[in-house]
């Protein structure tokens, strides 16, 4: 144990992605023991997610441009394992603030608790869902499902597989879905080319990034794939399964065969930790969500509370790995971490110097915003009987007449009107939608909607784990 | 909230009856009130049926309930009966039956006496054996030892029948004044006048601490000692689940209480989650479901295979003896309390509303109150000077 800390810190850092890994490398360094909990099998996070072992694909395979990265962020935590407490393939479902705090655990089906001192929440992100006709058609995916299926499970969406949505992932995707042998008929952007040459200036400030977004729309058009932008309602149709999808463009409707597809409307943080750890909330207008408040650092509202990564603002994996470090540096800072002088003004000099890349990188995903804006009409446009919540099976229409008969105008009176957010998912999924036709149905921003209150558990857990708890106590 | 303009602080509401909480027992009033064609506006510091009302068990139940309770109980459960009619929505309310567990021969015997206390108010139980308990209800385990059944209890679901009751009040002409705290109250020895967090004066004859939780607080302000503490419910919900259980159980000791709902899922309260009196400030705790979840999978065995989906708290106000505050106060002419209901309000609150009424409009309640009566918390003039210390 280390002998500067008087007390020893129980440290729980929650998510391996690209954030939990630097967060926790950063502390090994510094000579602290920290846990690391993650809901995957393996480190990595969603985008150096890794598959099973024995797979055999190679990393340049599975990661593309990204592959050196993963390559490294996988060894870094390789490296790591014998300094920290790792649980993976654990769920923390739940989080009580307090001296200690205390989280609620679920691995292998049984209940365990884990008191904390100090918390690094790296919760990630989690497709941002729009509902549209056929969306919950078996065969409509998110692009993180089929990027699961990819690199977790070594497969690809079966048939003729059409990529729609915004945002620059619908590229990657489909690129990686080609390399790997799947069959893309069609990239379907939303977004215009016009609002990506708007956005240049920003995006200009990655070049880098922004040249690799380029290079897969180039390389998908020498690979034959249609990619059509501008495109608008978009709608899945099909009897058991989806066979078709139709979208409008100019005011003329084409309509695709297929088997799969594959959607993305940009990314929500994961923030439910957060908030059951007691973390004040503010809205932020790049995200349009509800976020927990941060300091350049990392800091939350709560002593003890460090947020990193895209659990608290989307912000990619790059960003994700300097934010992991910069929660984990003023974590040391706030214990008193480096004792050294001079190790300490180099820290602190560390720590401005991450914040100001971080700041930097904020500026480019406003210029991704403004490139692949979130469709702001789907909410007004959409008909009565699309369903918004499909856990409990709310249409669009039950939430309208709820505003339009009970006067409501709040996202939690709407849940408690409507049923909307109470299914399996808890609104992970149709949160943000239902808080955007109901702004739209009463005239107010997303913002005055509110924020769906967040219930343990965060996921669902089996009430068989919460019997074998009892009968231990 | 924001700060109110110039305007609205001068705005003086001239009502009959003002209600300070807009739960089932305020909106309840509400509507009692206008169907006697008085005014009345109700004030309510978030919104109607948010708290205790709201997100409570749902459980519609007579039996179980003290003797002193029985009139009051039965009285409601005719409202009940044709709540349809009276609020304008079922609000999922069935007439399921509600069964009470014994899971040992002294709890048998404890519901064959509370049978006998109930025959006395009219009210008829069954006793079921093991045998006989397990051939009617084979889902039940083998850990029940018998049960007593209440034909006519049953249960609905709370987040609409309080919402109902409100909205019925309203549209009954009751002014519903949401997101409005009071920030002061007091009489001149005629009229009461509040004033709100909108910076609205309310003027009235008679006021109504429809508070739950916070009714201690109210009557504080007019030098009334009652004993309330905050309690907070710890409740959890089942994913959907295909139908078991066709009635809402109980059990001696209160262990456990369980309903499934229409849509299927098994709705489940037991033990104490934490919390204070700010809003939206309560947590269920996972010691107290997973107790709760224990016993109801040794009464229910199948349900051990569920998912829990949600769990959550909210606030009650609990009095020593579990009974609620209701009737006049002692200092204050034309101040009427409904308070305290210690956990088991939702199905008295519609005749709670009646009575209130009643008492406003012929000074007397045609049902039995007196064991409700806050007159029981008075202390001795001595020891009060020292309880504001």
């Amino acid at each position: 144990m280390n002998a500067i800390v008087p007390t020893s810190p129980n440290i729980v850092i929650i998510g391996a992605g690209p954030a939990g890994v630097r967060a926790a490398q950063t502390l090994v360094e510094a000579g602290l023991h920290p846990i690391v909990i993650d809901e995957n099998r393996r480190a990595g996070g969603q985008i150096y997610r890794q598959p099973p072992p024995g797979f055999v694909r190679s990393k340049k395979e599975l990661y593309g441009f990204e592959a050196a990265k993963a390559e490294a962020l996988h060894s870094s935590f390789d490296q790591l394992r014998p300094a920290i407490d790792y649980r993976p393939d654990t769920l923390v479902w739940n989080c009580m603030p307090g001296h200690p705090g205390q989280l609620d655990l679920l691995h292998a089906q049984r209940h365990a608790e884990q008191p904390y001192s100090h918390l690094i929440l790296c919760t990630g992100a989690l497709d941002r869902i729009m509902p549209f006709p056929g969306w919950t058609l078996p065969g409509v995916y998110t692009l993180g499902a089929a990027q699961v299926a990819l690199k977790a499970q070594g497969c690809v969406l079966d048939g003729r597989v059409v990529i729609a949505g915004s945002g620059p992932l619908l590229y990657l995707l489909a690129y990686q879905y080609v390399k790997a042998g799947a069959d893309v008929v069609a990239v379907l952007d939303t977004a215009r080319f016009g609002g990506k040459l708007r956005a240049l200036p920003a995006l200009l400030r990655q070049s880098v990034t922004f040249a690799k977004g380029l290079y897969f729309m180039g390389w998908l058009r020498a690979k034959g794939i249609p990619l059509i932008d501008g495109v608008e309602q978009i709608a899945a149709d099909g009897k058991h399964t989806i066979q078709s999808l139709r979208w409008t463009r100019g005011g003329k409707t084409t309509e695709i065969a297929c088997d799969a597809l594959a959607t993305g409307f940009g990314l929500r943080s994961e923030t439910q930790l957060a908030e059951l750890a007691g973390c004040r909330f503010v809205f932020n207008e790049l995200n349009q969500q509800w976020l927990p408040q941060r300091d350049d650092a990392g800091r939350s509202s709560v002593p003890g509370v460090y947020l990193a990564g895209d659990g608290s603002g989307i912000a990619g994996a790059d960003a994700a790995e300097l934010s992991g470090r910069a929660a984990a540096l003023a974590l040391l800072q706030d214990l008193g971490l480096p004792a050294n002088a001079a190790a300490k003004a180099a820290a602190e000099q560390e720590s401005r110097r991450l914040a100001q890349t971080l700041r930097s990188n904020l500026q480019f995903r406003q210029g991704l915003e403004t490139a692949f804006p979130t469709a702001v009409h789907w909410a007004r446009d959409c008909a009565d009987d699309l369903v918004i919540c499909r856990c409990e099976e709310i249409p669009a229409g039950e939430l309208r007449r709820s505003v339009q008969q009970e006067g409501t105008v709040e996202i939690n009176r709407l849940k408690a009107m409507t049923r909307v957010g109470m299914g399996r998912c808890q609104g992970r999924m149709c949160g943000a939608a239902a808080a955007e036709i109901l702004a739209h149905a009463t005239g107010v921003s997303v913002a005055e909607a509110g924020r769906l209150r967040v219930q343990a558990p965060v996921k669902p857990i089996p009430v068989s784990a919460a019997l074998a708890a009892e009968e231990q106590t | 909230m924001s700060k109110p303009t110039d305007k609205q602080v001068n705005k003086v509401i001239d009502t009959d009856v003002a209600i300070i909480g807009g739960g089932l027992m305020g909106t309840a009033a509400a509507l009692a009130l206008r169907r006697q064609q008085r005014s009345v506006v109700v004030l309510e510091q978030g919104w109607c049926g948010a708290q205790a009302s709201g997100v409570n068990y749902g459980g519609v139940r007579r039996q179980g309930r003290a003797a002193c309770q029985l009139p009051l109980s039965q009285r409601a459960h005719g409202i009940w009966r044709r709540l349809a009619q009276t609020i304008g929505s079922d609000g999922e309310y069935i007439a399921s039956g509600h069964l009470k567990l014994a899971r040992s021969d002294a709890d048998m015997q404890e519901l064959i006496a509370y049978r006998e206390t109930a025959a006395a108010y009219g009210l008829e139980l069954e006793l079921l054996e093991a045998d006989a308990l397990r051939r009617r209800y084979p889902w039940i385990g083998n850990q029940a030892r018998g049960a007593s059944l209440c034909v006519e209890d049953g249960h609905a679901n709370p987040r609409l029948i309080a919402a109902a009751f409100a909205r019925a009040a309203e549209q009954a002409g009751a002014r519903l004044l949401q997101q409005s705290a009071v920030l002061e109250c007091s009489f001149d020895g005629n009229y009461f006048t509040l004033i709100n967090s909108r910076g609205e004066r309310v003027r009235s004859r008679f006021l109504l601490n429809c508070s739950g939780a916070w009714g201690k607080e109210i009557a504080e302000r007019f030098g009334e000692t009652v004993s309330e503490q905050a309690i907070y419910p710890n409740m959890c919900v089942t994913e959907p689940l295909p139908p078991l259980m066709n009635l809402s159980l109980g059990v001696v000791g209160g262990a456990f209480y369980a309903r499934q709902v229409e849509r299927g899922n098994v709705v489940l309260g037991g033990g104490r989650g934490i919390g204070n009196l700010a809003l939206d400030a309560t947590r269920p705790r996972a010691s107290s479901s997973f107790k709760a979840l224990a016993a109801l999978t040794e009464m229910v065995p199948a349900l051990r295979n569920a998912l829990v989906i949600r769990t959550w708290s909210g606030v009650e106000g609990e009095t020593p003896d579990h009974q609620p505050v209701i009737g006049p106060s002692v200092t204050t002419p034309g101040l009427l309390h409904a308070f305290g209901f210690s956990g088991a309000g939702f199905q008295l609150a519609p005749a709670v509303g009646e009575v209130l009424a009643e008492l406003v409009t012929k000074g007397e309640s045609s049902t039995p109150i007196e064991a409700f009566s806050i007159k029981r918390f008075a202390v001795p003039q001595s020891s009060k000077e020292e309880s504001k210390v």
